[in-house]
C-alpha cells in the first residue's frame, strides 16, 4: 500500500515538475517517493528478473553504463537505466518510480536488467538496496575535494562495502588503477579484472597524477606504461605486488580522433572486435569495463560488440552538433584527470582550434575551483586559434590560461549565451568549435546548442 | 639592475603535496617575475633529499592528502627540519599552504589520535578533532597588513598559535586557523603559513609581490618591483569575494 502511494506521489511530482518547466524532474520524484517508502529502491529492484549491475568511479560511469545498457539491449533484454546521470539514491528511486506501474509492479520485469550508474559516495547504500549481480568499479581520482574531503575516504567506504557483499555479487575491477585493483583482495565473490595491454597508448606523467602507494609494504609503485593519471601497468619494486592479470584485456586500439576508436578485446569467451564512436584512452578503459561487466552478466560476445559499436556520446560528453555550418563538439570536463584526457585528445588533432571554456562553481561542479591549476592546459600551447572563457568563474580560468601561456588574446564573458555567440562568431563555416564546460555549465550550454541545432532536447528525446 | 635579478624557488615535496592547485602559486611567482624581466628557476626538493638553504630565495610547501602527509612527516623531520630552521633563522622567505602549513608547526595530531611531528619552524600545533567533526570547507576572506586575501579553504585540522607566531591575517568570512579565534595563518619572521588555497597567489597579487620583494631584497637589496597590469587578477578576486560574501549572508540569514 505504502509502495503504491509512494509511486503515485513520485509520478505526480514528476508530472508537476515537467509542467512547470523544471526539466525532467530527475531527483524530485525520487525524493518524494523515498520519503513515503524508504525501501522503494529495494522493493522495485527485487522485481528485476535479470538482476542488476552497478557502475561507479570518478570518471566514465555515464559512458560505461551507456555501453553496458546497449549490450543488454543487443542481448534481447531490456535495460532499466538511470541514463540522465541522476546517480544518487533519490535518482535511482526516481528511475524506478518512472518505470513502475501505479500498482507497484515493474511491467515485463522478467526480461529487465538494471544498469545503474552510482555516485561514488552513494554506491554502498545502492549496493545494499539492489543486491546486484555485478558491481563495476572504474577508477578513483581527485574530484570534488570540497565535497568528499579526500580521495582515500571513498576507497575506505568501498572497502567496507565489499566486505559486506554476498558471494553472488561479481566485482569488475580496473586492473590498471592500483587503488581499484587492490579492492579485489577483500572480495567475497568472484572478481573479473579488466585492463589495457597497448603500451603505444602510454603518455607522459601528468601534473595531477596522484602517487599511489603499495598498501602491502608502503613502497612507491613503478609503471612500465602510464595511460593517464595513475592508470597504467604498475608494480611495486619493493614487495613485488603488481597489476593483476586482467581476464578482459584490450590488445589492440586504433584511435581516429573524435571519430572513434577500433578495439580488439580478449575475453574468456572469445574476442570482441568493434569500432566505438568515442575518442580518448579513458574511453578505451570504459569500453573494457563495459565488456567485463557484460561478461560477468553472461551476455553473448556478439551483444558485447554490438553494444560498443552502437554507443554514441553520452549527454554532453564528446557530443557533436552541426550549427550554422560549423561543427560543435561538447566535451564535459569535471576534474583534472578527465580534463587532461580531453586536452590530450584535442592536442592530437592537427591544426589550430577554436575553444570555449566554461567554469562554474556550483555544488555539482565543485565549489573550489583550484583544480584548474592542476590541469595541463599547457598541452594546447601554439594550437589555439581563438579562446572564449565563460561561466561564474570565467576570470579564474582566464588567469589560468594566461599564466600557462596558452592564450594571449581571449574573450572573458561571464554570461553563457553571450559567450557561446562570441565563440560561434570566432568559428568560420566548416571549422570546428570545441566547448569545454564543467557540469552545470554543460547542462545549460548543451541546451542552447541543441536548441539552435534544431535537435530535440534530451528529455524529449529520451521519453 | 633588475635585469640580472633572479628568484630561485625550492618547492618542497612538489610531486606529493600538490593537492589544491598549489601549482598555481608557483606559476604566479614565475609569471610575475618574468613579466618584470626577473629570472625564475624552481627546483623540486623531494623525499630522500636534503638541501642547502642558501641555494634558494624562497621555499614553498603545499598541501596534500593525509596519507601523503604521513609519508612526508618522517622525511621532513629527518632530512628537512634542520635546513628549514636554518633558513627561517636567517630570515629566508618560506611559504607554506594547508598541509604544508600544518607540518611546519610542532606537531599534527590526526583524527585517530596519532601524532605526526612537525618541523617546528612555526610556533603552532594542529589537532584534528576526530572523524565526526566538520571539515572547514568554503570560500574565505581574510585581512592582512596590506589588504585582503581571498581564496578557498578545506581542512580538517584546527591550528592554534603559540606566543612566538603572529597571525598572518584576521578572518572576515570563513573559518581560518580553527573557526574560533578569527585568526588565519601565521607569520614568524619571514616564514608564512596559511590555509588559503584556490590557488592563493593568483588572485592575491599584492601578497605575491610582497613575498617576491621580500625574497629578492635579501640578495639584491631593496628595489621596488615594477607595477603590473593586475586587472584580470583583481577581477577574479572580486568575483571570488562576492561569492564568499553572498554565501556568508545566506548562512547567517
Amino acid at each position: 500500500m505504502r509502495l503504491q502511494a509512494a509511486i503515485a506521489a513520485g509520478k505526480l511530482s514528476s508530472l508537476a515538475s515537467r509542467v512547470l518547466g523544471r526539466g525532467g524532474g530527475t531527483a524530485l520524484p525520487g525524493l518524494v517517493a523515498e520519503r513515503l517508502a524508504p525501501d522503494i529502491v529495494a522493493r522495485l529492484a527485487g522485481q528485476l528478473g535479470q538482476g542488476s549491475a552497478l557502475v561507479s568511479g570518478t570518471n566514465g560511469k555515464t559512458t560505461t553504463a551507456l555501453m553496458l545498457s546497449a549490450m543488454v539491449t543487443a542481448a534481447g533484454l531490456r535495460p532499466l537505466h538511470n541514463r540522465s546521470g541522476s546517480n544518487l539514491m533519490r535518482g535511482l528511486a526516481a528511475t524506478f518510480v518512472a518505470e513502475a506501474g501505479v500498482g507497484g509492479r515493474l511491467p515485463g520485469a522478467e526480461k529487465r536488467l538494471g544498469v545503474l550508474e552510482l555516485d561514488e559516495a552513494a554506491l554502498p547504500a545502492a549496493a545494499k538496496a539492489t543486491n546486484p549481480r555485478v558491481i563495476a568499479l572504474l577508477n578513483l581520482f581527485r574530484d570534488q575535494l570540497d565535497r568528499y574531503g579526500e580521495v582515500d575516504i571513498i576507497a575506505d567506504r568501498w572497502r567496507e562495502m565489499i566486505k559486506g557483499l554476498p558471494a553472488t555479487t561479481t566485482l569488475v575491477l580496473n586492473a590498471d588503477d592500483p587503488s581499484v585493483a587492490g579492492l579485489g583482495e577483500g572480495a567475497t565473490g568472484p572478481v573479473i579484472y579488466f585492463g589495457v595491454d597497448v603500451p603505444a597508448l602510454g603518455g607522459e606523467r601528468e601534473h595531477a597524477a596522484d602517487i599511489r602507494w603499495c598498501p602491502r609494504c608502503g613502497g612507491e609503485f613503478e609503471y612500465s606504461t602510464v595511460y593517464y593519471g595513475h592508470i597504467g601497468i604498475w608494480r611495486c619494486p619493493t614487495c613485488g605486488n603488481s597489476r593483476p592479470r586482467p581476464q578482459v584485456v584490450v590488445n589492440g586500439a586504433e584511435q581516429e580522433g573524435f571519430a572513434g576508436t577500433s578495439l580488439v578485446i580478449d575475453t574468456p569467451g572469445g574476442v570482441v572486435t568493434a569500432k566505438t564512436r568515442l575518442a580518448g584512452v579513458y574511453n578505451i578503459h570504459n569500453a573494457a569495463a563495459a565488456v567485463a561487466a557484460g561478461v560477468a552478466l553472461g551476455l553473448p560476445i556478439e551483444a558485447l560488440a554490438a553494444g560498443l559499436a552502437g554507443t554514441g556520446a553520452a549527454f554532453g560528453r564528446q557530443e557533436r552538433f552541426e550549427l550554422e555550418g560549423k561543427r560543435v563538439t561538447i566535451l564535459l570536463g569535471k576534474n583534472p584527470a578527465g580534463f587532461n584526457q580531453l586536452l590530450r585528445t584535442l592536442a592530437a588533432i592537427p591544426g589550430t582550434k577554436h575553444l570555449a571554456l566554461f567554469l562554474n562553481d556550483g555544488i555539482a561542479d565543485g565549489r573550489d575551483v583550484s583544480w584548474i591549476w592542476d590541469v595541463d592546459f599547457e598541452r594546447l600551447k601554439g594550437q589555439v586559434a581563438s579562446t572564449v572563457v565563460s561561466g561564474r568563474r570565467a576570470a579564474d580560468l582566464a588567469l589560468r590560461l594566461r599564466y600557462g601561456g596558452v592564450s594571449e588574446e581571449m574573450t572573458i564573458e561571464e554570461d553563457l549565451e553571450a559567450a557561446l555567440d562570441r565563440a560561434l562568431a570566432n568559428t568560420a563555416q566548416g571549422e570546428d568549435l570545441y566547448i569545454l564546460p564543467t557540469y552545470t555549465a554543460m547542462l545549460r550550454v548543451r541546451e542552447l546548442v541543441a536548441r539552435r541545432a534544431k535537435m530535440p532536447s534530451y528529455w524529449e528525446a529520451e521519453r | 639592475m633588475s635585469e640580472t635579478r633572479e628568484l630561485r624557488v625550492g618547492h618542497l615535496y612538489g610531486s606529493l603535496l600538490n593537492l589544491y592547485g598549489d601549482r598555481g602559486n608557483i606559476l604566479t611567482l614565475k609569471y610575475r617575475c618574468e613579466q618584470r624581466g626577473i629570472g625564475f628557476v624552481v627546483e623540486d626538493i623531494g623525499l630522500g633529499k636534503t638541501f642547502e638553504p642558501s641555494g634558494y630565495d624562497l621555499l614553498f610547501v603545499g598541501g596534500g592528502p593525509d596519507r601523503e602527509q604521513q609519508r612526508v612527516a618522517d622525511d621532513l623531520v629527518d632530512l628537512k627540519a634542520v635546513p628549514l630552521r636554518e633558513a627561517a633563522d636567517s630570515g629566508q622567505v618560506i611559504l607554506a599552504v594547508c598541509g604544508g602549513y600544518q607540518l611546519l608547526g610542532h606537531y599534527y595530531r590526526e583524527a585517530g589520535g596519532e601524532e605526526l611531528p612537525g618541523a617546528g619552524v612555526l610556533d603552532l600545533h594542529t589537532e584534528h578533532p576526530g572523524d565526526q567533526a566538520r571539515r572547514c570547507i568554503g570560500n574565505i576572506i581574510a585581512r592582512w597588513d596590506e589588504g585582503m586575501i581571498v581564496g578557498f579553504e578545506n581542512h580538517g585540522g584546527r591550528t592554534r598559535l603559540g606566543p612566538t607566531a603572529q597571525p598572518l591575517a584576521t578572518v572576515e568570512v570563513g573559518y581560518g586557523n580553527n573557526g574560533e579565534d578569527d585568526l588565519e595563518g601565521a607569520r614568524q619572521g619571514n616564514v608564512f603559513g596559511t590555509y588559503i588555497h584556490g590557488s592563493l597567489l593568483p588572485k592575491n597579487p599584492a601578497f605575491a609581490d610582497y613575498l617576491i620583494g621580500l625574497a629578492l631584497s635579501r640578495r639584491y637589496g631593496e628595489e621596488p618591483l615594477a607595477p603590473l597590469d593586475d586587472s584580470l587578477e583583481l577581477r577574479a578576486r572580486a568575483v571570488a569575494e562576492g561569492i564568499a560574501r553572498r554565501e556568508h549572508r545566506r548562512k547567517s540569514a
